[in-house]
């Protein structure tokens, strides 16, 4: 063989197994943290992890307080972020083609989008805790929805931004008014990729522990006012995890493990349902 | 997806059922010192079972309990650092002890047992500095005449966080050491000369157990709860005490609480011949004249059951109950101070 | 309100060619715009202009804040190297050093890693592994970072104080230039672990654009190269990567964004030592660290404004950053034309 080609060859095979090394390096990550998670969270996974509420050190107890209140501020947050998301995403792929200041505003979204939670928490509290004169579920749910926001505005904005003109010529060809033909024909040709930046928002928030200490504090009680401190997982594996008991640190474990389950489900089945709805 | 929609309609309807059915209860909160949360949870849990109220405890660091409480934004703070009296005063607060604990070093040595190494106040304030450097200097030596101690570097562990168990750390380093004084000083975080931090309690167990050849500070319940290897320091007295309940309540009998106003005092270095050397209180402070009165009441009730009938339950978190004449002090400051 | 009306110019630079009309209409004398479409035109400008509010009031929030730290030390408050609590001295140099420097180790891990994840998944593996794939790399974005932070300081710390460290000690310690950087105590924790768990942590955002845009390469492009017989690396490094290097390049920003804005993670393995250290065993701060670790027991009115100018300097660097990141991203606009 020419020795040009077999060099060529030969960079060629390393450039490829180290390629092929690469992802095995990634996948060697992902396996020794999820084992971790699951070998340490296994100790306290039990039924009574779901029924009971979080105990005083060395009592037997669970997390239902906590997966309750996680629940509730996710659920409101996906409630306030997900409209005002949406809409600005619709604002910047139907209605504001070419301006300048759709381009200043998807610029602010990705800012926005890497800030810090601790800062957004941060920003919550002086604004909700302070003025109000008390933590309460829904600065929680509120600092949340902020961490949510930029992610639903960037996937509604690229979600709809792949919808085919077609589609809009022809809804206002038929004559509809334009807020029509973005309602009820636009919105469902987008429906599945605006679905899936949202479960992907929710996935974002499930985890994030600084924003809520200082605005959903945390409760040892099950509490469903949202106008009290109200308990969380993040917090609750945090204090949990950095206390000197094993029967806490075994919850704490647990409880990652449960929020790990929920947000690496929540992606897996978001992205099947992504990818078998809309061909590449 | 499916699922998770219904799960969230289930916890909706779950809410609307209990909001219906909730108890007209006290619910009271209270932030602060990581040190307090163990018991605190345990004390509410009781107390919870008993009558009913709640009171819910959040552990957010000292600094943050004393932020709170002067905001507002909770009906009671809990500080491991307490607040002069004319600080209180200008925010209308109050402050009494709630339980004691001790801050005590602990080193990884290879065949040293717990308990057998022994210091003193400038040796731990020289380590820590960065002024002795190897676990054979003549200054570690001397005090320890039956170890062999290892010609190896000490690495030198503190919190990497702000917090109580720092403050009291540094505040008894500045009381026997002049220059720590006044290179370093004190307060809940220090620029520290020398070694690394671990984030919380947990996180300078976490290396000190890690790491060989390291020195570090602990809560005394992270030390009994890991097993981490103690040592003995010198008190004022010249005596070398052992971190224990006995010796810590030693601490708490000899300092002078009597004329301390609104129990101003940090009983590092305290006096008397069994009194260990860092000792430490945890404050809850609150407002003499509160916004919402009833459930300062109701905190403070709580407070009183605490102090009268809660002491088994501190021993058995490894915490140390108040003396029986500072449980008095502290009744009776409640009675005249706080409404 | 001019943004009703659909003045649609479609193929600005930056825009996809699909998407939104081409249609142009014109106010036409008598037939005013209906009401319907002015109120919903409205709302979505509305919740568009509340994002920006949003952000504008968070980043002045935080420059009010900071005021004090800021007129209080000038530029000092840049430069400064001391963060002393109790002589109410505070200077951003450390934290802000360990932030980019963090950030640096965690893109020189990333950027590698990700190119050879998106080289596998488009010249390497077989078409039924590609989706699998594609998704477990995306799986460690999903990872909350507080099980990062754990799990860097109860397992992968240990590992790196026991085998790794002492390893780079020996064999990095004695070369010249690189040595002072790989030697210190082996104690497991320092920029070097924050740097490699950040690295993790912002592979499967530099990796899933880079799989994306390779696939976007047309592939007459590929298929001329390969039919001239050139070698798949010949077609990533001749082909693919002139191609979509504009948006490998915002990518990699895009993750660099992420690293320099992660907290929980970090605060574990950092350190959160204010000393200026050379070597990257060493303990060390960064912006988001700081503000986690020290926000709760700030305890004077200059500290507590100090943790808050810190936020303020990391959203002047994210915006920078992504400044960079957007550059980038539009000159392929006008370069190539693939997706930006």
């Amino acid at each position: 063989m020419n020795p040009i080609v077999r060099n060529r060859q030969i960079v060629n095979g390393i450039v490829l197994v180290t390629a092929t090394a690469a992802t095995l390096f990634s996948l060697f990550w992902l396996v020794w943290i999820l084992w971790t998670t699951v070998s340490q969270g296994a100790a306290a996974f039990a039924p009574s992890l779901f029924t009971k509420m979080t105990p005083p050190p060395g009592e037997t107890g669970g997390l239902l307080n906590a997966f309750f209140g996680s629940a509730v501020m996710i659920l409101l947050a996906v409630v306030i972020g997900t409209p005002i998301g949406v809409m600005a995403g619709t604002y910047l792929a139907e209605f504001s083609r070419g301006s300048r200041v759709a381009g200043v505003i998807r610029f602010i979204n990705d800012i926005l989008l890497s800030a810090p939670s601790i800062v957004i928490g941060l920003f919550v509290y002086e604004l909700v805790v302070r003025q109000v004169g008390h933590f309460s579920g829904y600065a929680g749910g509120l600092a949340l929805a902020i961490i949510l926001l930029p992610v639903v505005v960037r996937t509604s904005d690229e979600a709809l931004r792949l919808v085919p003109n077609q589609v809009r010529e022809a809804a206002l060809a038929l004559g509809l008014p334009r807020w029509k033909v973005t309602t009820k024909v636009v919105y469902r040709a987008g429906s599945t990729a605006i679905i899936t930046g949202i479960l992907l928002a929710v996935a974002r928030i499930s985890g994030e522990t600084a924003p809520l200490l200082f605005t959903a504090l945390n409760n040892q009680y099950w509490t469903a006012n949202l106008a009290t401190p109200m308990a969380n997982v993040p917090v609750v594996i945090f204090q949990y995890a950095m206390s000197p008991y094993d029967s806490w640190h075994a919850l704490a474990w647990a409880g990652a493990l449960v929020v790990t389950a929920f947000v690496l489900t929540l992606s897996i089945v978001v992205r099947l349902f992504f990818r078998q709805r809309t061909p590449r | 997806m499916l699922n998770i929609l219904g799960r969230l309609r289930l916890s909706m309807l779950l809410a609307g059922a209990c909001l219906a059915g909730a108890a007209h209860a006290a619910e009271i909160t209270g932030a602060g010192s990581t040190f307090v949360y163990p018991i605190l949870s345990k004390w509410s849990d009781d107390y919870n079972k008993m009558n009913g109220d709640r009171v819910n405890y959040q552990s957010i660091g000292s600094g943050g309990g004393i932020a709170q409480i002067k905001a507002a934004t909770v009906d009671f703070g809990a500080s491991d650092k307490p607040l002069p009296p004319e600080e209180l005063a200008a925010a209308g607060l109050g402050q009494f002890p709630l339980v004691i604990g001790g801050v005590v070093p602990v080193v990884h040595l290879e065949g040293v047992k717990p308990g057998t190494m022994k210091f003193t106040g400038p040796v731990l304030a020289d380590i820590y500095l960065g002024k002795i450097k190897n676990w054979n200097d003549p200054a570690i030596v001397q005090l320890n005449p039956g170890i062999k101690l290892p010609n190896s570097a000490i690495t030198v562990v503190h919190r990497s966080d702000g917090s109580g168990t720092t403050f009291n750390w540094v505040h008894y380093l500045s009381q026997v050491s002049t220059d720590w004084k006044a290179k370093v000083g004190e307060g809940t975080s220090v620029q520290w000369p020398a070694g690394v931090g671990g984030k919380g309690n947990e996180g300078v167990a976490a290396y000190v157990n890690q790491i060989p050849n390291s020195i570090g500070y602990v809560e005394y319940a992270y030390v009994i709860q890991n097993k981490m290897d103690y040592a003995a320091v010198r008190n004022s007295a010249g005596k070398f005490v052992l971190p224990n309940a006995k010796t810590f309540q030693a601490a708490a009998n000899t300092a002078d609480w009597k004329n301390s106003k609104d129990f101003f005092l940090v009983m590092t270095n305290a006096p008397g011949p069994d009194a260990y050397p860092v000792t430490a209180t945890t404050f809850a402070i609150m407002y003499k004249t509160p916004k919402n009165a009833a459930r300062s009441a109701a905190a403070i009730k709580f407070f009183r059951w605490a102090l009268d009938k809660g002491q088994a339950q501190a021993k058995a978190l490894d915490y140390v109950a108040l003396p029986p004449a500072l449980v008095k002090q502290i009744e009776t400051y409640m009675t005249a101070e706080i409404k | 309100m001019p943004a009703v009306d659909i003045e649609t110019a479609a193929a600005v630079a930056g825009d996809r060619g699909t998407g939104a009309p081409t249609l142009r209409r014109r106010p036409v004398a008598g037939a005013s715009t209906p009401p319907g479409d002015r109120l919903f035109g409205w709302l979505t400008a509305s919740a568009a202009y509340f994002v920006l509010i949003l952000l504008l009031g968070i980043a002045v929030s935080m420059a009010y804040g900071g005021r004090l730290a800021f007129e209080t030390f000038g530029w000092q408050f840049i430069t400064g190297r001391d963060w002393d609590a109790v002589a109410r001295k505070f200077g951003a140099f450390i934290p802000i050093y360990g932030t980019l420097v963090s950030s640096a180790i965690a893109m020189l891990i990333a950027i590698p890693t990700s190119l050879g994840i998106a080289i596998f998944l488009a010249e390497v593996a077989p078409r039924w592994l590609r989706g699998p794939i594609g998704i477990a790399v995306e799986l460690l974005a999903a990872i909350p970072s507080i099980i990062y932070g754990m799990w860097g300081l109860f397992v992968f710390a240990p590992v790196m104080a026991k085998y790794v460290e002492p390893w780079l000690n020996d064999h990095l310690g004695p070369l010249p230039i690189l040595g002072p950087l790989f030697t210190g105590p082996p104690i497991g924790i320092g920029m070097l672990t924050a740097g490699i768990i950040l690295g993790i942590m912002t592979i499967p955002f530099i990796a899933s654009v880079m799989r994306d845009v390779f696939q976007a390469v047309p592939p007459t492009l590929r298929e001329s190269a390969f039919a001239l017989g050139a070698t798949p690396w010949e077609v990533v490094r001749k082909v693919t990567l002139p191609y979509t290097s504009s948006a490998v390049v915002g990518a990699t920003f895009l993750g660099l964004g992420r690293a320099l804005g992660e907290t929980m993670a970090v605060t574990f393995v950092l350190g959160n030592a204010h000393d200026f250290s050379k070597s990257l065993l060493m303990p060390g701060n960064s912006i988001a660290a700081a503000i986690a670790n020290e926000f709760t027991e700030a305890d004077s009115d200059i500290y507590l404004s100090s943790l808050i100018a810190l936020g303020f300097v990391l959203f002047v660097v994210t915006f920078i950053v992504l400044a960079l990141a957007k550059l980038m991203l539009v000159r392929i606009g006008r370069n190539a034309g693939t997706k930006g």
